[in-house]
């Protein structure tokens, strides 16, 4: 078939403009590199700043995955997933372990990554420090100057209110013991899977205009005080009702019947290859 | 004698890029603060002042005659035109604060000054609990244990009696007296030597400005802390200040004890400043 589109949808022109943004990230871990978003076929808001780097990256030799909040097969990873395949032809996958580039909205898989990855996080709010200042200007000035007392001053307002930190997601990072960043609204469960990860991790958002990244091998650490160091979601106890998995991440549902709470996989493609290495055996 | 802990050298603060005709210093060139030639506002020009240790220096002058852009500038918040200021914490006095990078500033305005803003929306972040906002100057300060940040902001707080349970309110719901004792509390987290308090007590009601003044009174005497006070109250500045500074139009027009100024005037603008007191 005859695409209508120049390979993997953007003019070369673009995907070199966010190529070169991408490669600037990646020299300077967890700096936030603005760079011309384009208009997609999808809202901003809604994946654009992963999708455009995916693009940007896509190869014909690339196996394509696509995450949203964990699972595989809901309609915006299927969407984004069809764009990017109509338009490079490339195979796309549901296994982690298969793909080559994983676009992914809210989670990093459970299975580790590999060098030979990339996952692609795509992030609504790159600021970390957006809370206590609205000013893009200053937070400009702020990360030029370290002073990263604005990240901590929401975690102990935290502990003030709650009596603990209450981050549900895109708990702060140190990058490299240098820029705080926001990690993407991954749960704290994630958090230290970014720390040393063998992938590359690319983190684009399209309305903010802003892509960053973690190369690989990199350290990063969650933000926490001395007496309230960094906790990741306690999941003890729990066990997936479908693959019986434990220490991943769960959703929690309700059984309708019955009315009782069960918990499952959050990551859909992780609970799916043990059922099926199960049934193998 | 008490040895000097804040020295100020002939400080300039310009709004406009001046001309021919302003920029000489001539002051006979200027309409009060402005030139008329070109625009140019000198908000502050040549005022040098000299704060020693434990000591309260006023500044009082009418509106507009620049005494709040002298403490913005010391602490950051304006950059200077011109002028020099010379703490002991910096470079042994050695070099002018304002020679600094961003970052040796921020480390001289969260070590070095407390600031008390005549607004307290300035200095406060109203939706925070007052806790976190007294925590903020020891966080900016290095500090990463919030037990310890949480017991010093309690004790602060108790000092200028916010009542125990209302210290996780934001200040957002506070009245103007209590959001003006916050901000004093989290001036005073990082036990600094310089205080700069800009109408601390304008605003506020007689009973409340009367213990807020005995407040900063206390502090004076308890932890020896030097202030630059300004206010145009002179009934302020007569209770709490040792010597005193008169400025009109972006200069000092009069310095001496505050007795002094207050008992015999001078300067023309001191001698109506001081006998329109009712």
């Amino acid at each position: 078939m005859k695409s209508l589109y120049n390979y993997a949808f953007f003019d070369e022109g673009s995907k070199r403009e966010i190529r070169r943004a991408s490669l600037k990230a990646i020299a300077i871990p967890g700096y936030q590199v603005p760079f011309a978003s384009r208009e997609m076929p999808i809202a901003r808001g809604w994946g654009t700043g992963g999708l455009q780097v995916t693009l940007s990256l896509i190869g014909k030799s690339d196996v394509l995955k696509v995450i949203d909040q964990g699972a595989d097969e809901s309609v915006n990873a299927v969407n984004i997933k069809k764009l990017v395949g109509k338009t490079t032809g490339v195979e796309t996958t549901e296994e982690t372990e298969r793909a080559t580039l994983i676009q992914s909205r809210h989670r990093i898989p459970e299975t580790p990554l590999r060098e030979d990855q990339v996952l692609v996080l795509q992030v609504p709010i790159p600021e970390p420090l957006r809370f206590v200042e609205p000013s893009e200007e200053t937070t400009k000035r702020l990360h030029a100057e370290a002073d990263y007392s604005g990240a901590y001053l929401l975690l102990f307002e935290q502990i003030m209110r709650y009596g603990r930190v209450s981050t549900g997601a895109d708990h702060p990072v140190e990058v490299r013991d240098r820029y705080v960043m926001a990690p993407s609204p991954i749960p704290r469960f994630d958090n230290p899977k970014m720390d040393h990860s063998s992938a590359l991790i690319l983190l684009g958002a399209g309305r903010e205009k802003k892509i960053y990244a973690v190369p690989p091998y990199t350290r990063v650490v969650s933000l926490d005080f001395e007496d309230h160091p960094f906790e990741i979601e306690d999941v003890t106890g729990r066990v997936c009702r479908q693959c019986g998995a434990v220490d991943v991440y769960f959703d929690e549902l309700v059984d309708e019947e019955t009315g009782e709470t069960f918990f499952q996989c959050n990551d859909t493609s992780y609970c799916l290859a043990r059922m099926n290495a199960e049934a193998d055996r | 004698m008490n040895k000097i802990v804040l020295q100020v050298k002939e400080l300039g603060k310009r709004f406009g890029e001046g001309c021919p005709r302003c920029s000489g210093g001539d002051p006979t060139a200027l309409e009060r603060n402005y030139c008329p030639a070109c625009g140019t506002v000198y908000a502050l020009s040549d005022v040098s002042l000299d704060l020693f240790e434990s000591e309260v220096l006023g500044i009082v002058g009418e509106s507009g005659s620049g005494k709040s852009t002298v403490l913005n500038c010391l602490y950051f918040d304006l950059e200077p035109s011109g002028g020099e200021a010379f703490i002991a914490q910096y470079k042994n006095g050695n070099e002018s604060i304002f020679s600094g990078s961003g970052q040796t500033r921020r480390y001289i305005r969260n070590h070095v000054f407390g600031k008390v803003y005549q607004n307290p929306v300035l200095g406060l972040k109203m939706k925070f609990s007052s806790l976190a906002n007294i925590a903020e100057k020891m966080i900016a300060a290095g500090n990463r244990n919030v037990g310890a940040m949480e017991n010093r902001a309690r004790e602060l707080l108790t000092h200028v009696s916010i009542p125990h349970h209302r210290m996780k309110e934001a200040p957002a719901n506070f009245s103007g007296g209590m959001q003006q004792r916050v901000q004093i509390a989290k001036a005073l987290s990082n036990n600094p030597p310089i205080l700069l308090l800009d109408e601390v007590t304008t605003g506020l009601d007689l009973s409340v400005q009367a213990r807020v003044l005995d407040l900063v009174k206390q502090i004076q005497r308890e932890l020896s802390i030097s202030m630059l006070l300004v206010s145009h109250d002179l009934g302020v500045v007569r209770m709490l200040a040792d010597r005193t500074i008169v400025m009109l139009n972006g200069r000092v027009v009069e310095r001496g004890l505050t007795d002094q100024i207050l008992e015999d005037p001078q300067h023309p603008y001191t001698q109506e400043l001081v006998y329109s007191l009712l």
